[in-house]
């Protein structure tokens, strides 16, 4: 008993200092945003006169209200067309596993290590010939396309879990394929499709390498992408940097906090099947 | 044969389906041959996404890599010279090098300090404790990369924290811009990634390490086995396919990082820090060499599978 005791306490503290090492950096961004624009402030300190005004500067400065717009535009462009054709496929390969169609899934699994890199300079030549390049399409459509393998293996692992009896009462009633799918597995993926959504949704939201190589006008990039053109400008003016930094995480913080159970699942279930 | 092909016909024909016999062939799909185009009709959208964004751009980068081109003027055909010249020349080697070198950071602490936690704990991740600590724990994995890599390069500079607290307990002597140091800009970077994935291995290890049955636990340590022999011979096995996936994840997180080095110091000073991926970009859009971009490219995909696979299939389920 005392040694399990003993145990919880050092277990608290281990977890404590891990915390606070995760917490630092933030709180360090935090302290220098607030110090005078333009100073080098140290690393951590509280400033003895917090300019609030810096947020509001890195506001106007980032053109945060056309970035928020932007990226959600890219998030409506790519999440809900990436799950619908996702599911779909899922099922289908589910239904087709044992047999012929197998190999069909070991060309999506193929992509699920594909480093973007490898793909990012013919990407552009591609996104170019089709005209889109410069604009938002040029990410909605080849995020789309990247999220396939993850997407397919993802919802196809939860489609060979339900029991294939229902989708054949189905077919007795005289349902037809697509109406089956709609209307009988769509409703129970429901979790999956879920989780899916939250990491789809980060992913891209987050991508950087895509909006920084395709897409020159900041304000037709996704959230990262344009924190990447922000530092390029404002890189030797610390407080404006990190207050900038800190607002452009603030949309998905928020997001996170509020959805903090679904998150941590999904991201701890993407990463087991990923 | 003709013979029941005519019979199932005659059938056909009796049972008054609706199906019409058009053209020579319209011989009644069998059962199987149905459900795989009802699903290939399901597989198709996806399937075409793959292609057109995946699939084909990894064939473009494949014949990219056997030329010589500024990606606007006229193309030389020259083989496989690009792939000779990322496997001798000492600068491409150094940016694999340093690759690998960050695994050593990317996997080794997040997982080495995982299994710690997740050995002490245990199972003491009930209660709002737990809900605070897995939520700040997975901060790092809801951020964007790039603004971590600005965090750290705050936290890194000549006036950052780091400094400051090296300085605060007497260690001020070591104090430097850790990120424009030939010596410490590499490993620096692997801290980020570090800190980046240090949450995501010890909640999956946590995670795992509580469905263990505890009585293992128990039996051992009545055989007189002591913490260390339990890691040895209860907890890692028991964690083989948790511990595959965090390396998995981290290892592609390290060979194809981008975001945090692109942020934190461009590859600098020199190409102490250069990994393939910048490099990849570099030499495709600043120095326009798409050829050789393109062959350090296909490199990078095959070193990544080459990692992977060994891995997978250490780690894959015991039936």
């Amino acid at each position: 008993m005392i040694e399990s005791k003993g145990n919880a306490l050092v277990a608290r503290a281990m977890l404590i200092a891990l915390m606070a090492v995760t917490l630092l950096p933030f709180l360090s961004m935090l302290s220098a945003a607030l110090a005078p624009s333009g100073s080098y402030p140290a690393g951590l300190q509280w400033p003895s006169d917090p300019q609030w005004g810096n947020f509001v500067k890195a506001f106007e400065v980032a053109n945060m209200t056309k970035l928020l717009w932007s990226s959600s535009l890219i998030v409506g462009g790519v999440v809900p067309v990436s799950v619908l054709i996702a599911t779909m496929a899922g099922y289908g390969l589910s239904r087709i596993d044992k047999g012929r169609g197998k190999w069909l899934y070991l060309i999506f699994v193929l992509g699920l290590t594909l480093p973007l890199e490898a793909v990012i300079t013919p990407l552009y030549y591609e996104t170019k010939a089709l005209g889109i390049l410069n604009t938002r399409m040029a990410l909605i459509l080849p995020l789309i396309g990247l999220f396939m393998p993850f997407s397919v293996y993802w919802m196809r692992a939860h489609f060979l879990n339900v029991p294939q009896e229902l989708g054949e009462a189905a077919e007795v009633d005289g349902a037809s394929d697509w109406k089956q799918f709609w209307l009988i597995q769509l409703p129970i993926a429901r979790p999956a499709i879920m989780s899916l959504s939250i990491l789809l949704f980060l992913w891209t939201w987050n991508q950087f390498l895509l909006p920084v190589v395709l897409v020159q006008d900041p304000e037709q990039r996704t959230m990262a992408g344009a924190l990447g053109a922000f530092q390029g400008q404002w890189g030797t003016d610390v407080p404006l940097l990190c207050a900038g930094a800190l607002l452009i995480l603030t949309p998905t913080l928020i997001l996170f906090l509020v959805f903090q159970r679904q998150f941590v699942a999904a991201l701890l279930q993407g990463s087991v099947k990923g | 044969m003709s013979e029941t092909t005519l019979n199932k016909a005659t059938t056909r024909r009796a049972e008054g389906s609706p199906r019409r016999l058009s053209g020579r062939h319209a011989p009644r799909l069998d059962r199987d041959q149905r459900k795989l185009l009802i699903a290939a009709g399901f597989i198709a959208p996806a399937l075409i996404m793959y292609a057109a964004f995946v699939l084909v751009p990894l064939g473009m980068s494949l014949f990219y890599s056997t030329l010589r081109w500024d990606g606007i003027g006229r193309w030389r055909f020259v083989g496989l010279r690009n792939y000779l010249i990322v496997l001798t020349d000492p600068d491409l080697l150094q940016v694999i090098g340093n690759a690998f070198n960050l695994i050593l950071y990317f996997t080794l602490i997040p997982i080495a300090l995982g299994l710690a936690v997740a050995t002490v704990i245990r199972g003491h991740m009930a209660g709002p404790f737990g809900t605070v600590t897995r939520t700040v724990l997975f901060l790092p994995q809801v951020i964007p990369l790039v603004a971590a890599g600005i965090a750290w390069s705050w936290m890194f500079a000549s006036t950052g924290l780091v400094n400051q607290m090296l300085t605060a307990v007497g260690l001020g002597s070591l104090a430097r811009g850790w990120l424009g140091d030939f010596t410490f800009a590499l490993p620096a970077v692997g801290m980020i990634g570090a800190w980046v994935l240090l949450g995501l291995c010890t909640m999956l290890l946590v995670t795992g390490i509580a469905k263990i049955d505890g009585s293992i636990y128990e039996a051992a340590e009545l055989d007189g086995a002591n913490k260390w022999q339990e890691l040895i011979y209860i907890t890692i096995p028991a964690l083989r396919q948790e511990i595959g996936v965090c390396v998995t994840i981290t290892v592609i997180a390290a060979l194809a990082s981008f975001d945090i080095v692109y942020i934190a110091t461009a590859g600098g000073p020199g190409i102490s820090t250069m990994v393939p991926g910048l490099e990849i970009y570099r030499l495709a859009f600043a120095h326009r060499q798409v050829g050789l971009a393109s062959a350090l490219a296909i490199v990078l995909m095959l070193l990544v599978l080459l990692c992977v696979l060994p891995i997978q299939w250490f780690a894959r389920p015991k039936r």
